[in-house]
């Protein structure tokens, strides 16, 4: 708590000697302070907070703390939802505190609060301000720079936003070349263009759309990062650049439904980009597939202990826990169990809000990665004896929990598997 | 006390470069460009010394008709007014740019100019010391840490050579400066401020007319060989690592400090 101002009381007790039940608590052991009303309390930083567009329900904030033990972040250090409403009560608008960056706006405190505090809007509203004087911890800013330059956030060249698909196995057609209107449009998303674990996902979802025989197609080059995590981590302008360039893509072309790799992307066109003129049926991949599931040929079976990781923005924030469960129930072989945090009480990967690139930053402040400790409770769960699945629907995890499987000493435990891929795997011939 | 910035965009490597037929120009068809690294730098270091003594800080930008992204940029980092300098139907080279920025500047009060001290795509770092002779001005590139005496009337700046030697130059104002790179990472220009920026701002303009001449003619452009030199190692994860192992003890690194 630096630099806060110190709010003086009427006064303060305190007993020379003073010995409990045998204890000795004299001195400063039994002190005591008089009542302090809130008046007492600046009130600037909580109005400032509260003047933002999104940032209203700070006040509405009464400390029962039933955040606490949600919050994923809490779990790991010393942040917590409610303290933060303590530290702007105390005259910190949060500008300059590390802990304006710790949120991953999982929305698991939002779940549980009597009042509605939502940092999912308080977050990106106090993050502007800072965006926008500067106070961005660096490596933000690099991906920052990245989404504006390239359109995504790994840097990459956004000619090579497709070249994944030489080696899909089947024909993957770009709409602009189709010329014609198409039943699924399927948005791609960064990670599942770019990343080679990402590419993975994109493969397997090319090979299950063209067994379906679905009418899809790509953007292709035209595709931009959705801009959600950028949005979230206070840079709304640039969130809107990525979003007219992707809305400006999908008026060119007639499609019936926008499928999506990505929740992140999910809940951008969802539930942001209407208030920026686009608005049509949008759905995560499990939730475009489930209903398609009698129709899905496998032919091998894969016997696994699975676990699936609800991913924030399509579990808890877009209410999606059945779709991803029922492609799991599908696939012959799998034995599905659940982690203890699940469905809406999902535990955070770290990567959301922007999490996904401040890893240096967040590492100083906390004990363990959200994803290591998501990892131990995958092994828990289904990697005790032998080798166990931890199923996921989000192109964000991965990367990370691979990582967090090898710093956690859990490689042979524990593989991670996108739900397309498991899929995919049991569509194939058994290997010899 | 007037600083003026030059600055130019350069192609974005995130593009993989293609020569075009001719041989003598890259593909541009599918480039997106981005302010040169080097002049970021000239661009930071004038914004920290108005913050440093309350100068006014000016960008000039010779307009291929695509800088205005890039001078809206400026004011969204702190600048306080932007020029576009003549009419080019593209970037021109060094000799002709530092022409252009010189008749500008016979219109501009500076102080002190301050621009990169070279480009991606020039290297030849130029447009400074050309750009003084123009002018009839003392130059000094290749430089950091600059600093305004109290009396507006020198600056000192710092050059450094090899083997961490750096030598404190002072400099009659006004003065033209190639930067190297700035005391901090040029600041972060949020999008939004740049967006609304570029709905409002009244961009100045300086007419100028130069011929394109006296700059360095490229010849030809390609691609550098792959020889010999570098072993590709193969294998499993094993094997490779068994190979990296073997190198390092055959170059006697890591050895309790043998070389």
């Amino acid at each position: 708590m630096r630099d806060l101002p110190v709010i003086k009381v009427d006064g303060v007790l305190e007993l020379e000697h003073a010995v409990v039940d045998g204890v000795d608590i004299s001195g400063h052991w039994n002190r005591m302070f008089s009542q302090r009303a809130i008046g007492a309390y600046p009130t600037e930083a909580m109005d400032w907070v509260t003047g933002l567009a999104g940032g209203e329900s700070m006040r509405d904030c009464y400390q029962c703390g039933k955040c606490v033990p949600v919050c994923p972040v809490n779990h790991v250090g010393d942040y917590g939802p409610r303290k933060l409403n303590v530290k702007v009560l105390r005259g910190n608008n949060l500008l300059d505190d590390p802990d304006l960056w710790l949120c991953t706006t999982c929305g698991n405190c939002y779940r549980v609060c009597p009042k509605e505090v939502n940092p999912l809007r308080i977050m990106p509203a106090i993050r502007e301000q800072a965006v926008l004087q500067g106070k961005v911890p660096d490596e933000l800013v690099d991906v920052f720079q990245k989404l504006q330059r390239t359109g995504n956030p790994q840097g990459e060249s956004p000619r090579k936003r497709a070249d994944w698909i030489a080696e899909a196995g089947v024909p993957v057609p770009l709409i602009s070349e189709v010329g014609r209107p198409v039943e699924v449009l399927w948005y791609v998303s960064d990670y599942t263009s770019y990343h080679p674990r990402g590419k993975d996902a994109a493969r397997a979802m090319a090979r299950v759309l063209t067994a379906l025989g679905v009418d899809f197609a790509i953007l292709g080059n035209e595709e931009r990062s959705d801009g959600d995590s950028a949005r979230l981590a206070g840079e709304s302008g640039l969130f809107e650049m990525l979003a007219e360039q992707n809305i400006k893509a999908f008026n060119k072309y007639q499609f019936k439904q926008l499928v999506v790799m990505d929740p992140h992307a999910f809940n951008a066109f969802k539930n942001e980009y209407p208030r920026l003129g686009w608005q049509g049926e949008v759905l995560h991949y499990t939730q475009f597939l489930a209903p398609l599931v009698d129709r899905l040929q496998f032919q091998s079976r894969v016997e696994v202990d699975v676990t699936y990781h609800d991913p924030c923005y399509l579990g808890r924030n877009n209410g999606e826990f059945d779709a991803p469960r029922r492609l799991l129930g599908a696939i012959p072989g799998v034995r599905l169990a659940e982690m203890p945090h699940n469905k809406k009480n999902g535990y955070c990967c770290g990567g959301g809000g922007g999490g996904m690139w401040l890893d240096g930053f967040v590492a100083d402040h906390v004990t363990e990665r959200l994803s290591e400790r998501r990892v131990r409770e995958a092994v828990a769960t289904v990697g005790m004896d032998g080798a166990g699945v931890l199923s996921v629907a989000c192109p964000y995890e991965p990367s990370r929990f691979e990582d967090a499987v090898k710093s956690t000493g859990n490689d042979g435990r524990l593989v991670v598997r996108d739900i397309i891929e498991l899929l995919d795997q049991a569509m194939q011939p058994a290997s010899a | 006390m007037d600083l003026v910035v030059l600055l130019k965009l350069v192609p974005d490597l995130a593009e993989e470069l293609e020569i075009a037929a001719d041989g003598r120009d890259l593909v541009r068809d599918w480039l997106s460009y981005l302010t040169s690294e080097w002049d970021e730098y000239a661009l930071e270091e004038a914004l920290q010394l108005k913050g440093a003594s309350g100068a006014t800080v000016t960008c000039l930008a010779l307009d291929t008709g695509s800088v205005d992204e890039l001078l809206a940029t400026c004011l969204a980092r702190g600048a306080d007014r932007v020029v576009k300098v003549g009419a080019f139907e593209r970037a021109p080279d060094s000799h002709t740019a530092a022409r252009a920025f010189a008749v500008a500047l016979k219109e501009i009060p500076a102080d002190l100019i301050l621009t990169g001290v070279q480009a991606i795509d020039d290297l030849d770092g130029q447009v400074a010391p050309l750009l003084a002779a123009a002018l009839g001005l003392p130059h000094v590139s290749v430089v950091t840490h600059i600093a305004l005496a109290g009396d507006g009337r020198t600056a000192t700046v710092n050059q450094e050579y090899a083997g961490g030697l750096v030598a404190e130059f002072e400099v009659d104002l006004p003065a033209v400066l190639g930067v190297q790179t700035s005391r901090e990472a040029p600041r972060y220009a949020p999008v939004s401020r740049v967006r609304q920026l570029m709905k409002t701002t009244e961009y100045g303009t300086a007419a100028v007319s130069v011929e394109a001449d006296g700059g360095l003619v490229v010849e030809a452009m390609s691609i550098p060989e792959v020889t010999g030199g570098a072993e590709m190692i193969d294998g499993t994860v094993e094997q490779i690592a068994e190979r990296v192992a073997t190198l390092i003890r055959e170059r006697g690194i890591g050895q309790g400090g043998s070389r």
